[in-house]
Protein backbone atom coordinates (compact mmCIF):
# COMPACT_ATOMS: atom_id res chain seq x y z
CA UNK A 1 0.00 0.00 0.00
CA UNK A 2 1.49 3.59 -0.74
CA UNK A 3 1.06 6.20 1.19
CA UNK A 4 0.78 9.86 -0.58
CA UNK A 5 2.89 11.75 1.14
CA UNK A 6 2.81 12.56 5.13
CA UNK A 7 0.03 13.01 7.27
CA UNK A 8 0.35 15.88 9.97
CA UNK A 9 3.55 18.00 9.79
CA UNK A 10 6.25 18.05 7.55
CA UNK A 11 9.52 17.06 7.56
CA UNK A 12 11.15 20.53 8.85
CA UNK A 13 8.74 20.44 11.93
CA UNK A 14 10.49 17.37 13.41
CA UNK A 15 14.02 18.54 12.17
CA UNK A 16 12.98 22.01 14.25
CA UNK A 17 12.54 19.69 17.18
CA UNK A 18 16.03 18.22 16.23
CA UNK A 19 17.99 21.27 16.34
CA UNK A 20 16.46 22.19 19.39
CA UNK A 21 17.10 18.97 21.29
CA UNK A 22 20.49 19.42 19.92
CA UNK A 23 20.82 23.08 21.31
CA UNK A 24 19.15 22.29 24.77
CA UNK A 25 21.99 19.02 24.99
CA UNK A 26 24.85 21.50 23.85
CA UNK A 27 23.95 24.19 26.68
CA UNK A 28 24.19 21.05 29.38
CA UNK A 29 27.30 20.35 28.15
CA UNK A 30 28.80 23.60 28.35
CA UNK A 31 26.98 24.65 31.61
CA UNK A 32 26.96 21.95 34.17
CA UNK A 33 29.98 20.52 35.73
CA UNK A 34 29.16 17.07 37.01
CA UNK A 35 30.14 14.89 34.81
CA UNK A 36 27.31 12.46 35.20
CA UNK A 37 24.44 14.92 33.60
CA UNK A 38 26.99 16.19 31.28
CA UNK A 39 26.49 12.52 29.92
CA UNK A 40 23.24 12.82 29.82
CA UNK A 41 23.05 15.98 27.83
CA UNK A 42 25.62 14.69 25.33
CA UNK A 43 22.81 11.51 25.23
CA UNK A 44 20.16 14.63 24.07
CA UNK A 45 22.67 15.81 22.03
CA UNK A 46 22.94 12.44 19.59
CA UNK A 47 19.24 11.94 20.09
CA UNK A 48 18.53 14.95 18.65
CA UNK A 49 21.20 14.18 15.86
CA UNK A 50 19.25 10.79 15.20
CA UNK A 51 15.93 12.55 14.65
CA UNK A 52 17.22 14.49 11.94
CA UNK A 53 18.69 11.93 10.48
CA UNK A 54 15.31 9.85 10.40
CA UNK A 55 13.18 12.92 9.47
CA UNK A 56 15.68 12.86 6.81
CA UNK A 57 15.59 9.63 5.65
CA UNK A 58 11.53 9.76 5.32
CA UNK A 59 11.86 12.61 3.47
CA UNK A 60 13.91 11.30 1.03
CA UNK A 61 12.56 8.14 1.18
CA UNK A 62 15.55 5.58 1.61
CA UNK A 63 17.12 3.73 4.38
CA UNK A 64 20.44 5.23 5.02
CA UNK A 65 19.31 7.71 7.38
CA UNK A 66 17.91 5.12 9.60
CA UNK A 67 20.97 2.75 9.44
CA UNK A 68 23.26 5.66 10.05
CA UNK A 69 20.76 6.66 13.10
CA UNK A 70 21.58 2.39 14.48
CA UNK A 71 25.05 2.94 13.82
CA UNK A 72 24.78 6.82 16.01
CA UNK A 73 22.82 4.33 18.84
CA UNK A 74 25.86 1.94 18.91
CA UNK A 75 28.53 4.67 19.51
CA UNK A 76 26.18 6.73 22.03
CA UNK A 77 26.20 3.10 23.52
CA UNK A 78 29.85 2.63 23.87
CA UNK A 79 30.34 6.44 24.71
CA UNK A 80 27.88 5.73 28.03
CA UNK A 81 30.39 2.46 28.42
CA UNK A 82 33.82 4.40 28.86
CA UNK A 83 32.54 7.41 30.10
CA UNK A 84 30.42 5.80 33.39
CA UNK A 85 33.86 3.66 33.43
CA UNK A 86 36.02 6.95 34.15
CA UNK A 87 32.96 8.48 36.48
CA UNK A 88 33.12 4.94 38.78
CA UNK A 89 37.14 5.22 38.36
CA UNK A 90 36.94 8.46 39.74
CA UNK A 91 34.76 7.72 42.37
CA UNK A 92 36.74 5.06 43.57
CA UNK A 93 39.99 7.18 43.30
CA UNK A 94 37.86 9.50 45.65
CA UNK A 95 38.29 12.78 43.33
CA UNK A 96 36.12 15.30 43.04
CA UNK A 97 33.38 14.72 40.69
CA UNK A 98 33.17 18.00 38.70
CA UNK A 99 34.72 18.55 35.38
CA UNK A 100 35.97 21.82 35.95
CA UNK A 101 38.32 19.96 39.05
CA UNK A 102 39.59 17.89 36.68
CA UNK A 103 41.94 19.62 34.80
CA UNK A 104 45.29 17.44 35.40
CA UNK A 105 44.94 16.48 31.40
CA UNK A 106 45.26 19.73 30.14
CA UNK A 107 48.53 20.90 28.45
CA UNK B 1 -13.55 9.67 3.00
CA UNK B 2 -12.06 13.43 3.09
CA UNK B 3 -13.51 13.52 6.75
CA UNK B 4 -11.44 10.14 7.40
CA UNK B 5 -8.23 11.68 5.93
CA UNK B 6 -8.57 15.05 8.14
CA UNK B 7 -9.29 13.35 11.04
CA UNK B 8 -6.33 11.39 10.67
CA UNK B 9 -4.60 14.64 10.15
CA UNK B 10 -6.02 16.19 13.33
CA UNK B 11 -4.95 13.05 15.23
CA UNK B 12 -1.12 12.74 13.74
CA UNK B 13 -0.63 16.89 14.48
CA UNK B 14 -2.00 16.15 17.96
CA UNK B 15 0.18 13.35 19.04
CA UNK B 16 3.28 15.22 17.12
CA UNK B 17 2.55 18.31 19.45
CA UNK B 18 2.27 16.21 22.98
CA UNK B 19 5.63 14.01 21.88
CA UNK B 20 7.07 17.19 20.91
CA UNK B 21 6.23 18.85 23.73
CA UNK B 22 7.64 16.23 26.01
CA UNK B 23 10.48 15.76 24.37
CA UNK B 24 11.70 19.35 24.79
CA UNK B 25 10.76 19.87 27.86
CA UNK B 26 12.04 16.64 29.34
CA UNK B 27 15.41 17.82 27.71
CA UNK B 28 15.00 20.96 29.68
CA UNK B 29 14.28 19.41 32.66
CA UNK B 30 17.64 17.24 32.36
CA UNK B 31 19.38 19.59 31.63
CA UNK B 32 18.18 22.32 34.81
CA UNK B 33 17.76 19.21 37.36
CA UNK B 34 20.53 19.35 39.82
CA UNK B 35 20.35 15.71 41.36
CA UNK B 36 21.51 13.68 38.47
CA UNK B 37 19.03 11.21 39.45
CA UNK B 38 16.01 13.20 38.69
CA UNK B 39 18.06 14.16 35.07
CA UNK B 40 18.71 10.35 33.99
CA UNK B 41 14.56 10.10 35.12
CA UNK B 42 13.57 12.54 32.64
CA UNK B 43 16.01 11.49 30.48
CA UNK B 44 13.69 8.20 30.15
CA UNK B 45 10.64 10.52 29.14
CA UNK B 46 12.57 11.96 26.62
CA UNK B 47 13.93 8.94 25.06
CA UNK B 48 10.26 7.80 25.50
CA UNK B 49 8.35 10.78 22.70
CA UNK B 50 11.45 10.53 20.66
CA UNK B 51 10.46 7.25 19.92
CA UNK B 52 6.93 8.25 19.43
CA UNK B 53 8.15 11.18 16.71
CA UNK B 54 9.97 8.25 15.10
CA UNK B 55 6.99 6.31 14.98
CA UNK B 56 5.45 9.10 13.28
CA UNK B 57 8.54 9.01 10.88
CA UNK B 58 7.45 5.69 9.90
CA UNK B 59 10.75 3.99 11.22
CA UNK B 60 9.38 1.06 13.39
CA UNK B 61 12.26 -0.50 14.05
CA UNK B 62 14.92 2.43 14.90
CA UNK B 63 12.03 3.10 17.56
CA UNK B 64 11.55 -0.42 19.30
CA UNK B 65 15.42 -0.09 19.21
CA UNK B 66 15.76 3.19 21.47
CA UNK B 67 13.57 1.94 23.77
CA UNK B 68 15.00 -1.54 24.19
CA UNK B 69 18.93 -0.01 23.97
CA UNK B 70 18.36 3.65 25.62
CA UNK B 71 15.77 3.23 28.08
CA UNK B 72 16.40 -0.43 28.61
CA UNK B 73 20.10 -1.05 28.91
CA UNK B 74 21.87 2.44 28.86
CA UNK B 75 19.70 4.06 31.27
CA UNK B 76 19.43 1.19 34.17
CA UNK B 77 23.72 1.44 33.39
CA UNK B 78 23.25 5.17 34.39
CA UNK B 79 20.86 4.93 37.19
CA UNK B 80 23.54 2.06 38.65
CA UNK B 81 26.04 4.27 38.63
CA UNK B 82 24.42 7.11 40.05
CA UNK B 83 23.17 4.54 42.83
CA UNK B 84 26.97 3.35 43.22
CA UNK B 85 28.23 6.90 43.17
CA UNK B 86 25.61 7.99 45.67
CA UNK B 87 24.18 11.83 46.00
CA UNK B 88 26.93 14.06 45.87
CA UNK B 89 25.58 17.75 45.00
CA UNK B 90 27.36 19.55 42.39
CA UNK B 91 29.14 22.29 44.27
CA UNK B 92 28.14 26.40 44.61
CA UNK B 93 28.13 28.81 42.40
CA UNK B 94 31.02 31.22 43.21
CA UNK B 95 29.84 34.28 42.70
CA UNK B 96 28.07 35.31 39.40
CA UNK B 97 27.63 33.61 36.01
CA UNK B 98 31.35 32.82 34.78
CA UNK B 99 32.24 33.76 31.30
CA UNK B 100 31.82 29.75 30.35
CA UNK B 101 28.45 30.32 31.41
CA UNK B 102 27.69 33.03 29.22
CA UNK B 103 29.42 31.89 26.50
CA UNK B 104 27.60 29.02 26.28
CA UNK B 105 23.83 30.47 26.55
CA UNK B 106 25.20 32.79 24.05
CA UNK B 107 26.29 29.75 22.01
CA UNK B 108 22.70 28.30 22.47
CA UNK B 109 20.74 30.99 21.59
CA UNK B 110 22.85 31.43 18.37
CA UNK B 111 22.11 27.74 17.98
CA UNK B 112 18.60 28.29 17.91
CA UNK B 113 18.23 31.73 15.46
CA UNK B 114 20.15 29.48 13.30
CA UNK B 115 17.60 26.27 13.27
CA UNK B 116 14.84 28.98 13.14
CA UNK B 117 16.56 31.20 10.65
CA UNK B 118 17.25 27.83 8.01
CA UNK B 119 14.18 26.06 8.50
CA UNK B 120 12.24 29.61 7.55
CA UNK B 121 14.08 29.80 4.54
CA UNK B 122 14.00 26.12 3.56
CA UNK B 123 10.82 25.26 4.76
CA UNK B 124 9.18 25.89 1.29
CA UNK B 125 11.66 24.91 -0.96
CA UNK B 126 13.04 21.12 -1.14
CA UNK B 127 11.71 19.64 2.36
CA UNK B 128 8.03 20.13 1.77
CA UNK B 129 8.00 17.53 -0.57
CA UNK B 130 8.07 14.33 0.88
CA UNK B 131 8.54 11.21 -1.30
CA UNK B 132 5.80 8.08 -0.74
CA UNK B 133 6.96 5.00 0.93
CA UNK B 134 5.06 2.13 1.17
CA UNK B 135 4.08 -0.22 3.94
CA UNK B 136 7.72 -1.75 4.37
CA UNK B 137 9.40 1.44 4.67
CA UNK B 138 11.58 1.03 8.34
CA UNK B 139 10.20 -2.29 9.27
CA UNK B 140 12.73 -5.01 10.50
CA UNK B 141 12.88 -7.05 7.70
CA UNK B 142 14.01 -4.32 5.32
CA UNK B 143 16.30 -2.55 7.83
CA UNK B 144 18.26 -6.46 8.26
CA UNK B 145 18.06 -6.35 4.62
CA UNK B 146 19.69 -3.10 3.91
CA UNK B 147 22.09 -3.67 6.93
CA UNK B 148 23.82 -7.03 5.24
CA UNK B 149 23.41 -6.17 1.75
CA UNK B 150 24.60 -2.44 1.41
CA UNK B 151 25.55 -1.50 4.84
CA UNK B 152 27.10 -4.59 5.14
CA UNK B 153 30.76 -2.15 6.61
CA UNK B 154 28.66 0.03 8.51
CA UNK B 155 27.27 -3.09 10.42
CA UNK B 156 30.73 -4.86 11.36
CA UNK B 157 32.34 -1.55 11.89
CA UNK B 158 29.79 -0.91 14.81
CA UNK B 159 30.09 -4.68 16.36
CA UNK B 160 33.95 -3.21 16.52
CA UNK B 161 33.32 -0.18 17.87
CA UNK B 162 31.11 -1.94 20.66
CA UNK B 163 34.08 -4.39 21.29
CA UNK B 164 36.65 -1.70 21.78
CA UNK B 165 33.94 0.23 24.08
CA UNK B 166 33.60 -3.13 26.09
CA UNK B 167 37.55 -3.61 26.80
CA UNK B 168 38.09 -0.11 27.26
CA UNK B 169 35.33 -0.57 30.51
CA UNK B 170 36.94 -3.31 31.76
CA UNK B 171 40.81 -1.77 31.48
CA UNK B 172 39.45 1.21 33.33
CA UNK B 173 37.64 -0.76 36.47
CA UNK B 174 40.55 -3.10 36.52
CA UNK B 175 43.25 -0.53 36.21
CA UNK B 176 41.92 1.88 39.21
CA UNK B 177 41.65 -1.68 41.31
CA UNK B 178 45.10 -2.50 40.84
CA UNK B 179 45.75 0.78 42.08
CA UNK B 180 43.75 0.80 45.06
CA UNK B 181 45.72 -2.36 46.45
CA UNK B 182 48.96 -0.95 46.06
CA UNK B 183 48.01 2.54 48.07
CA UNK B 184 46.45 0.19 50.53
CA UNK B 185 49.84 -1.83 50.65
CA UNK B 186 52.13 0.90 50.73
CA UNK B 187 50.13 2.47 53.90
Amino acid sequence: MLYSGMQGPGVVWYVGIAGFLFGIGALGVLVRRNPLIVLLSLEIMLNGANLALIAFARNAGNGAGQIFALAVMAVAASEVCVGLGLVVALHRRRLPLDVDALSELRG
Amino acid sequence: MILAASAGNVLVWAVWVSAGFACLASGVAVVSFSNPFFSALALIGNLGSLAVLYLLLSAEFVAAAQVLVYAGAVMVMFLFVIAYVGPRQETPWQGGPSWQTVGAVLAAGAIFVEIVVVLGLKAGGRLSHTHSVNGTFGSPGWIGRLFLTDHLLAFEITSIVLLVAAVGGVILGEHTKRRDVAVEDAA
